[in-house]
Parts: C-alpha cells; structure tokens; sequence
C-alpha cells in the first residue's frame, strides 16, 4: 500500500499506485498522477479519462485496449479511435495509463 | 480467425454462492483480449448468472452482472443458453438480461448475443468446439 | 429445530434431504443459493409444500428475485430476523 497528496487530501493506492477506493477519486488526484509521470492532463485526456469511468460505472470493468480503442472511434470520431492516438496521449500504454489516472483497477490482462 | 481455436467457456454455477461464475467472466475477458473464437453455455444453474434485476448491496459482494453486458464490446456474441435448464427453474429468456453486440460491418446495427437451444442443438454446438473451459 | 439450506436445490439434495426430515414445529430458512428453492415457478417449490419456510432477503435481492416470484406462504426476513429465529431455536441443522 502507497498513498498520494493532492490538494491537501490524502488517498490510499496499491502497490502499483492505482487507487485503493475508486470512490476517493476526484480530478485533483488524477492531475497528480499525471504529474509524476511528467504527463500534463489536456482536454483529450479528460476525454478518455472520462470516457473510462462512465464504461466502468456501467459494467463494472475496465475495457481491454481493444475495445478501448473501438469505443473511443465510436464516441469521440475515426480520428480519435485507433491506438496511435491513444498512445500519444498515455505513452505508458493507454489503458493502464488512463485507468490509473481515472481511479479504475489495472485492467487485466491489458496494456 | 480462420485458424483460431474454437473455444467454449461452460458454465453451471448459480452466481455469488460460490466464485465460479465471477472467475469465469474474468478469464472469458482476458482470453477475449486475443484472437480467439469464443462461445460461452450457460446451463444448469449457470443459467442465474444471466437474470435481471441483481442487487448484492445487503450481501456485501460485487454485483457483476453488468459485465455481461460488456462481452459484445469484446465481440464474445455467441452466449447459449439451455432451454431445459430454464424451464426447470421457472425461468424464461425475458428473465434474463438482453444482451447484445454492434456489427461494425452493417453500421453498428445491434444483434443479440443470446441464443436459447435445446439439449440436442447445444450438443451439438459442444460437438464444434476445439476446446472446452468448464467453471 | 432450524434447518440452513444454502445450496440450490438444483445443483444438490440438500433441501430435498432437509424438507424430507423436518417435523412439525421445523422451520426451514433459506439462505444463499438455497434461496433459489422458493421460486414457485420452479420445480422444487413442492418440496417446501406443508412446511413453515423463510428466506433472506439480501439473498434474493442479489439474485435479481423479486418476492412476487416466490411460492406461497413464504416469509422473507433480514439478517436481525435470522439471528432472532437462531435464537427462538433450541438446535440449528445445517445442511451444507
């Protein structure tokens, strides 16, 4: 078990530094997650960061990158869905990356 | 996907009461993520693990049945359920939540996932697997 | 005497053995996936026909049941109304 400050809140993550409670989740910590992986959170982040926590909310999953990637061309355009795209924005591997930062689980099995 | 592996997840645990179906849904979304042909059975109890309608708040256990929902997203669209199994515990298919996945190639059309079968018609579908998982 | 089922009648004998030895004056409660016995619709729900039967409540609701879906007679109760009838019970049988 770790923990993170952001805005003089303390929050509980794993070992990994994914969130212990994905409730504790609000936007402070996720731009402090960002920071110390030297990544500035931009609109096309929040997009995604977004989108992960609204699939999460409905079915209690993170996506694999795959469908990831899918549902992104789907909702946000052809231009936004597809894996070069995603990587630019989480170079760390876009599911993993953006699920951290979006307070989900690691996903399983998945980059 | 010609030379993919046919495989085909059996299912037989009512969910909750023991882990079965939760480790099931778990490794039929990992191997999702490769290039695999699946196929999942839902029969005997495992039929519950489709119904309507679950609410684990006052047992203090993930409710994961909307997951179900997302086996279209990781394009698992061939879901069997048997009949009998059904039948034999007064349940019918509008019991069960109604699942479905997009065609990408006809415009994101939704298609249903589930296909209710016969004892014979699921041996059958059993008969052209290349492997079988059984939780 | 109480009698426990919480397997589904199913997948197992458990309540076909328990409703075949109570007596009068039993009661049987139903909890887990033994809740899935008093859906009158089901082929089980005969077993419970002539006995004095509960279930739990949080298990049905976890298993999408609504109380509408449940065979006659049947009393739904909550985790306090279950530690009340342990205790209103000389014996608790089990059958796991």
């Amino acid at each position: 078990m770790g923990s993170i400050e952001a805005n003089g809140k303390t929050y509980e993550t794993d070992e990994e530094g994914y969130l212990a409670d994905l409730n504790t989740w609000d936007k402070d910590v996720a731009a402090v997650m960002a920071n110390l992986d030297d990544c500035e959170l931009t609109e096309n982040h929040w997009e995604v960061i977004n989108f992960l926590r609204e699939y999460y909310e409905e079915y209690q999953i993170a996506p694999a990158v795959r469908v990831l990637t899918k549902a992104i061309g789907k909702k946000l355009g052809k231009d936004k869905g597809n894996s070069k795209y995603l990587y630019e924005l989480f170079p760390y591997g876009p599911a993993k990356q953006a699920c951290k930062y979006a307070g989900l689980p690691k996903p399983t099995g998945c980059v | 996907m010609s030379n993919a592996k046919k495989m085909m997840y059996i299912n037989r645990k009512a969910p909750y009461g023991t882990i079965y179906a939760w480790e099931s849904l778990e490794v039929v979304l990992i191997g999702a993520a490769f290039e695999q042909d699946v196929s999942l059975a839902f029969m005997d109890d495992g039929v519950y693990q489709l119904t309507k309608g679950q609410d684990t708040s006052g047992i203090g256990m993930k409710n994961f049945s909307p997951t179900y929902a997302a086996l279209g997203d990781f394009e698992v669209n061939k879901i069997y359920v048997d009949k009998e199994s059904l039948e034999e515990r007064g349940l019918t298919l509008d019991d069960l939540q109604h699942l479905v996945w997009e065609d990408e190639d006809e415009d994101w059309a939704e298609k249903d996932s589930i296909r209710l079968v016969s004892r014979s018609e699921l041996s059958d579908v059993l008969a052209d697997q290349d492997v079988l998982f059984n939780f | 005497m109480l009698h426990l089922v919480n397997k589904s009648p199913y997948d197992g004998s458990s309540l076909n053995t328990a409703t075949s030895i109570m007596q009068n004056g039993d009661t049987l409660l139903l909890i887990e996936d033994g809740v899935y016995g008093a859906v009158k619709a089901g082929k089980a729900a005969p077993l419970l026909e002539g006995h004095s039967v509960s279930v739990l409540g949080p298990d049905l609701a976890a298993r999408g049941i609504t109380e509408d879906k449940l065979a006659d007679g049947i009393n739904v109760i909550d985790y306090a109304g279950f530690v009340d009838m342990v205790e209103a019970n000389d014996k608790v049988q089990s059958w796991l």
